[in-house]
């Protein structure tokens, strides 16, 4: 049997579930929750890969490139606002997180 | 099973034994290094599928870049980790049903949904994924590469204002107020009248030329008629 596109479609829903199972039990540890949200990026990248090789079109492997482009930006500022958060708070807990009350 | 076949269980079982790795560790290094093992694992798994450029991008990328970014961002922070884990697996019960739930329920409409879908016969099958993705890149999508370029800008300038810390007690010359110069801010001219020397009191003969001078410097002394 060959591999059909469901089964990188299966991979990519398996994968994100996984991310969004991370997202939960992370919800203290602000580094794991970006890297959960990087696991989501690659997920959803390989379901634009995958339909681009099936669906014989390259426009899907330019929207690679572009969420590829914006990802590593993403993960650039929300690095520095975690270094930013720790230098303030001695911790990188979502439960300190609480001083914009409103 | 054909060796493509093999590979892609291959790859598609250490990427999700890798993923689970990088959402259960201890240590935040640990988890980091996991997502380096995802994130190769999901290139291969593209190169798989004929995206040879995009597979080395996301490897320099993110392998080369991000992830170093993040070992570095991790290894600087010195991390309480039992502080950050405490009730960790409480809701573990209920939040791997609702993984399995939404894992199982979209596998089963994409298998049953994408299961006829055959790779169509490549048209362009002699030409590389490189040159498709370039000629594509550098025509169609001139002005989003732009603007793609200008968030980069945008990212790096916004990362470097929001970690730089400024020491209050460098003493360093503002350049704006350097290039806003004037020579009428360095030098003042002072009018006054013209005076006789001779006719200036002299209490005593001065020692010095200092005090000579003095009388000359002051405007007070040219008011005495």
């Amino acid at each position: 049997m060959s591999i059909t596109l469901g089964h990188y479609l299966s991979l990519g829903a398996v994968l994100f579930a996984l991310s969004i199972v991370g997202i939960f039990m992370n919800r203290r540890n602000l580094i794991v929750l970006l890297m959960a949200i990087e696991l989501m990026l690659l997920a959803v990248n390989t379901n634009f890969v995958a339909f681009s090789h099936y669906l014989n079109d390259m426009n899907g492997q330019i929207f690679v490139f572009f969420i590829l482009t914006v990802a590593a930006a993403e993960s650039a500022i929300g690095l520095a606002i975690l270094v930013l958060l720790f230098r303030n708070k001695s911790s990188i807990s979502v439960d300190e997180l609480n001083t914009l009350k409103g | 099973m054909s060796i493509p076949t093999g590979l892609f269980y291959l790859f598609s079982a250490v990427l999700l034994f890798a993923a689970f790795r990088v959402i259960t560790a201890r240590n935040p290094v640990h988890a980091a290094l996991y997502l380096v093992l995802t994130f190769f694992q999901g290139s291969m798994v593209w190169m798989l599928l004929g995206a040879e450029f995009l597979s080395i991008t996301l490897v320099l990328v993110y392998v080369g870049a991000v992830m170093v970014l993040f070992l570095f961002v991790v290894m600087m922070m010195d991390i309480n980790v039992e502080n950050l884990r405490a009730g960790f697996w409480t809701h573990f019960p209920l939040i791997a049903l609702v993984g399995v739930v939404i894992a199982l329920e979209m596998s089963a409409v994409l298998m049953g949904g994408f299961r006829a879908a055959a790779p169509l016969p490549d048209a362009a099958s002699d030409v590389p994924n490189t040159l498709q993705l370039g000629k594509l890149l550098y025509s169609e999508y001139l002005y989003p590469v732009e603007i793609a370029a200008a968030i980069l800008l945008v990212a790096m300038i916004a990362a470097i204002a929001l970690t730089l810390r400024a020491r209050k007690d460098s003493k360093y010359v503002s350049p704006g107020e350097q290039v806003r110069v004037r020579a009428a801010d360095r030098m003042t001219v002072v009018k006054m009248d013209a005076s006789a020397v001779d006719a200036a009191p002299v209490p005593e003969p001065a020692p010095d030329a200092a005090a000579t001078d003095a009388p000359l410097a002051t405007p007070a002394a040219g008011a005495k008629p």
